[in-house]
């Protein structure tokens, strides 16, 4: 039995999720626990996860940060290298809805609304904390897995 | 000037005395000579001057500077920290308006060369003589003569408008050019 | 005819309110200028603050920056008291000093770790990260979070530690000690780590004082600064403990210094688990007169300095930050100038200017045509590339 392309896409892709990681202006602690996933402790690469570093490798953009002025078109062009299908993280509180950063003045719109703005039909999923535990990342990526299986 | 002659002079005093009485007249106000702390005015003709004159002294070295945005203009402080005897010194030099331009020591001390673009950025200080006064903190859409820190510019009210989605960076419409 | 060749490195590399994008300009493969532009993480922290009142804003400077979560508010906190002239009770300094030394630990090893993967030795990394993680498991255990601390407050601490916590502390600081040891020896006896760290990015003493270097950087060059020691706050002048310096300025002196800064930290914190009194963890302040002050303090990379204006109003009139790479990443103009390509990655990361993202977007251009030539991935892969011939050699 010939599998179809778009099956076997999704067998391949769902076993072997590629991440990149984007800083929007976040302060360093998502950063750094997105790093610990990585190490021992958390080990996320024994589910296939590997951090890349390149858009054009992943599968999956995790953003962290407020989303600046400096940042926006950006992160925009980082999310535009991403071949589809693609999922983006939304980790912490600063990316979900910038925080407490929503009144300064060098914001640009949230993670969100910057995505949309390029597409529409962005799949962002959120993660809120700050920041979010190692753990509240992992169950987040699993989230991921099964939006694309379902897709 | 007058009210400060007509109040009672701060006593020079201990090793922040010591280090204020070497900058001569250049100083013309003592505010504050603590144990720890020194806060002071210089003369805003003789800031490079002065600037040698810290940067010679055994352990000292340029912290930091701070811009303000008060009713003559814009006050730059240069925190100056001497090591081992664990002190900050405080400069003030103000930049009148409507010029507020002082002079840069940014020649002198290299360690003021980002800290002036900081101030020139955000306070609209000018300082006469830096080698390379770019843009150093806002963004590039951010528009010339907004000043961010300064008092009249409300943080949510004044915020710019966001230049037009869609505009990829330069970084990658080179690259698609180049394929 | 030399050709110049601009190599563009970010921008997406954060520390204090901004990220960097580094151009090094470099012929063939030596680096003749290097240029920075950074604010890509800049949030407006400074003028955010002027809307919250003295006690928010510690929980706004504490997001500075992520990794020196204690410090920021610890000197805004300091320039706070000495506006007020505060009377802090000796437990809360205390406290204050146990969760400072704690966080320094973390953030060396962090960096360690990560100066591990960048010369082609993932198993220190890996190895670095697992021994930092019972650090973090106490910070959350005594503060409630592994890296938001909000532990200070205008006056005090905001929360106090039991016996308990405080004898884990000490328990788990002292079974760091045999990790610590392997890793100092690691470095010190690796005849390919001396290879590749010696002689490498050298910062003289004459340049880390004109460009105001601090911390480690600073003590790397046998520059003997050190804000605990000469102005001291918290409890450390009631401890007994050594500022570290190296004499070389390279590299490899400032890694020995951040490792043997661990043992030090260790050594604080036992002491102060030891002698910690009793009694209140804060004092009552009413309100904050008008007046200036400066509080700075001792972080992980250097010196954190703030400068606080108070009017007599609830909220600061004007709100200073400098973090400590805001000083040490210009000196990149004298340290990197003369170095080979492979050896920039490591003499980027010796200052330690907070770069959590180690997949910065970095791309060596060729300055005719444009095209990109190598991502900060190759400029890794270049450095570990280096490494892995030389291992071959010995």
């Amino acid at each position: 039995m010939a599998l179809t392309t778009k099956a076997w896409t999704k067998w391949a892709l769902t076993r072997s999720l590629w991440v990149y990681h984007v800083n929007a202006g976040a302060c360093n602690n998502c950063d750094i626990e997105v790093l610990d996933l990585l190490t021992p402790r958390y080990d996320i690469e024994r589910f296939g996860m590997l951090l890349v570093g390149s858009p054009r490798h992943a599968d999956v953009l995790a953003v962290t940060g407020v989303c600046t002025r400096q940042t926006a078109p950006r992160v925009q062009e980082v999310y535009l290298q991403t071949p589809r299908p693609r999922v983006v993280l939304a980790i912490g509180s600063c990316a979900c809805g910038q925080g407490i950063f929503t009144e300064a003045y060098h914001m640009a719109r949230p993670v969100d609304e910057t995505l949309r703005a390029v597409d529409p039909d962005a799949t962002i999923l959120y993660v809120p904390g700050c920041p979010p535990k190692p753990e509240a990342m992992i169950a987040a990526v699993v989230k991921a897995i099964e939006y694309l299986k379902s897709a | 000037m007058t009210v400060a002659e007509t109040e009672t002079r701060v006593p020079l005093e201990g090793f922040v005395g010591e280090v204020l009485k070497e900058l001569g007249d250049a100083v013309i106000e003592v505010e504050c000579c603590g144990a720890r702390r020194g806060w002071a005015r210089i003369d805003p003709e003789r800031t490079v001057e002065v600037a040698e004159t810290m940067l010679a002294m055994a352990g000292a070295r340029l912290a930091t500077a701070t811009a303000l945005d008060v009713r003559d203009g814009i006050d730059v402080l240069y925190h100056w920290a001497i090591e081992p005897q664990g002190v900050v010194v405080t400069l003030k030099v103000l930049a009148e308006r409507p010029a507020l331009a002082v002079d840069s020591i940014a020649g002198a001390v290299p360690a003021a060369n980002w800290i002036e673009r900081e101030m020139h950025d955000l306070l609209g200080a000018n300082f006469r003589g830096h080698p390379d006064m770019r843009r150093l903190i806002l963004d590039d859409s951010w528009p010339e003569g907004v000043y961010p820190l300064r008092k009249d510019f409300d943080q949510v009210r004044d915020r710019p408008p966001l230049p037009p989605d869609q505009t990829p960076p330069d970084v990658g419409r080179r690259e698609r050019n180049a394929r | 005819m030399s050709r110049r060749t601009v190599v563009n490195i970010g921008p997406f590399h954060p520390l204090q309110e901004e990220a960097e994008f580094f151009q090094l300009y470099v012929d063939g493969e030596t680096v003749v200028d290097v240029d920075v532009r950074i604010s890509f993480n800049h949030r407006g922290i400074e003028k955010l603050d002027e809307s919250k009142t003295f006690d928010q804003v510690p929980f706004v400077v504490e997001r500075v920056c992520g990794i020196c979560s204690a410090s920021h508010p610890l000197a805004y906190i300091q320039a706070v008291e000495e506006i007020a002239h505060v009377e802090v009770p000796e437990r809360a300094l205390y406290l204050r000093t146990i969760v400072n030394e704690l966080e320094r630990i973390h953030s060396h090893l962090l960096w360690v770790g990560l100066a591990g993967h960048f010369l082609g030795y993932n198993t220190v990394f890996m190895w670095v990260w697992k021994y930092r993680e019972p650090v973090m498991d106490i910070l959350e255990i005594a503060t409630g979070s592994r890296v938001n601390y909000a532990n200070c407050k205008v006056g005090g601490v905001r929360r106090d530690m039991t016996r308990e916590q405080l004898d884990r502390i000490a328990q788990v600081s002292d079974e760091l000690l045999g990790p610590l040891d392997m890793l100092t020896r690691a470095v010190l006896d690796d005849p390919i780590l001396h290879a590749r760290l010696k002689k490498v990015g050298v910062l003289t003493p004459q340049a880390a004082k004109a460009y105001g270097a601090t911390g480690p950087t600073a003590r790397g060059s046998g520059v003997p600064i050190d804000v605990r020691r000469d102005d001291p706050y918290a409890a450390y002048d009631r401890l007994a403990w050594e500022v570290i310096t190296a004499p070389d300025g390279d590299v490899f002196s400032k890694t020995v210094v951040r490792l043997r800064e661990c043992f030090e930290a260790v050594r604080i914190i036992k002491q102060c688990v030891r002698d910690i009194p009793g009694g209140a963890i804060d004092a009552h302040v009413a309100a904050i007169p008008p007046g200036e002050g400066v509080g700075h303090v001792e972080a992980p990379r250097g010196e954190t300095f703030h400068y606080v204006r108070s009017d007599g109003s609830n909220r600061p009139v004007r709100h200073k930050v400098r973090a400590p790479s805001f000083n040490n990443i210009p000196t990149f103009k004298a340290s990197c100038i003369g170095q080979q390509i492979p050896d920039v990655a490591i003499t980027l990361a010796s200052v330690d200017p907070c770069y959590s993202c180690t997949e910065r977007m970095c791309r060596v251009v060729d300055a005719e045509s444009l095209r990109p030539r190598y991502t900060w991935s190759d400029l890794v892969r270049l450095s570990q590339q280096k490494t892995a011939e030389l291992r071959k050699k010995w």
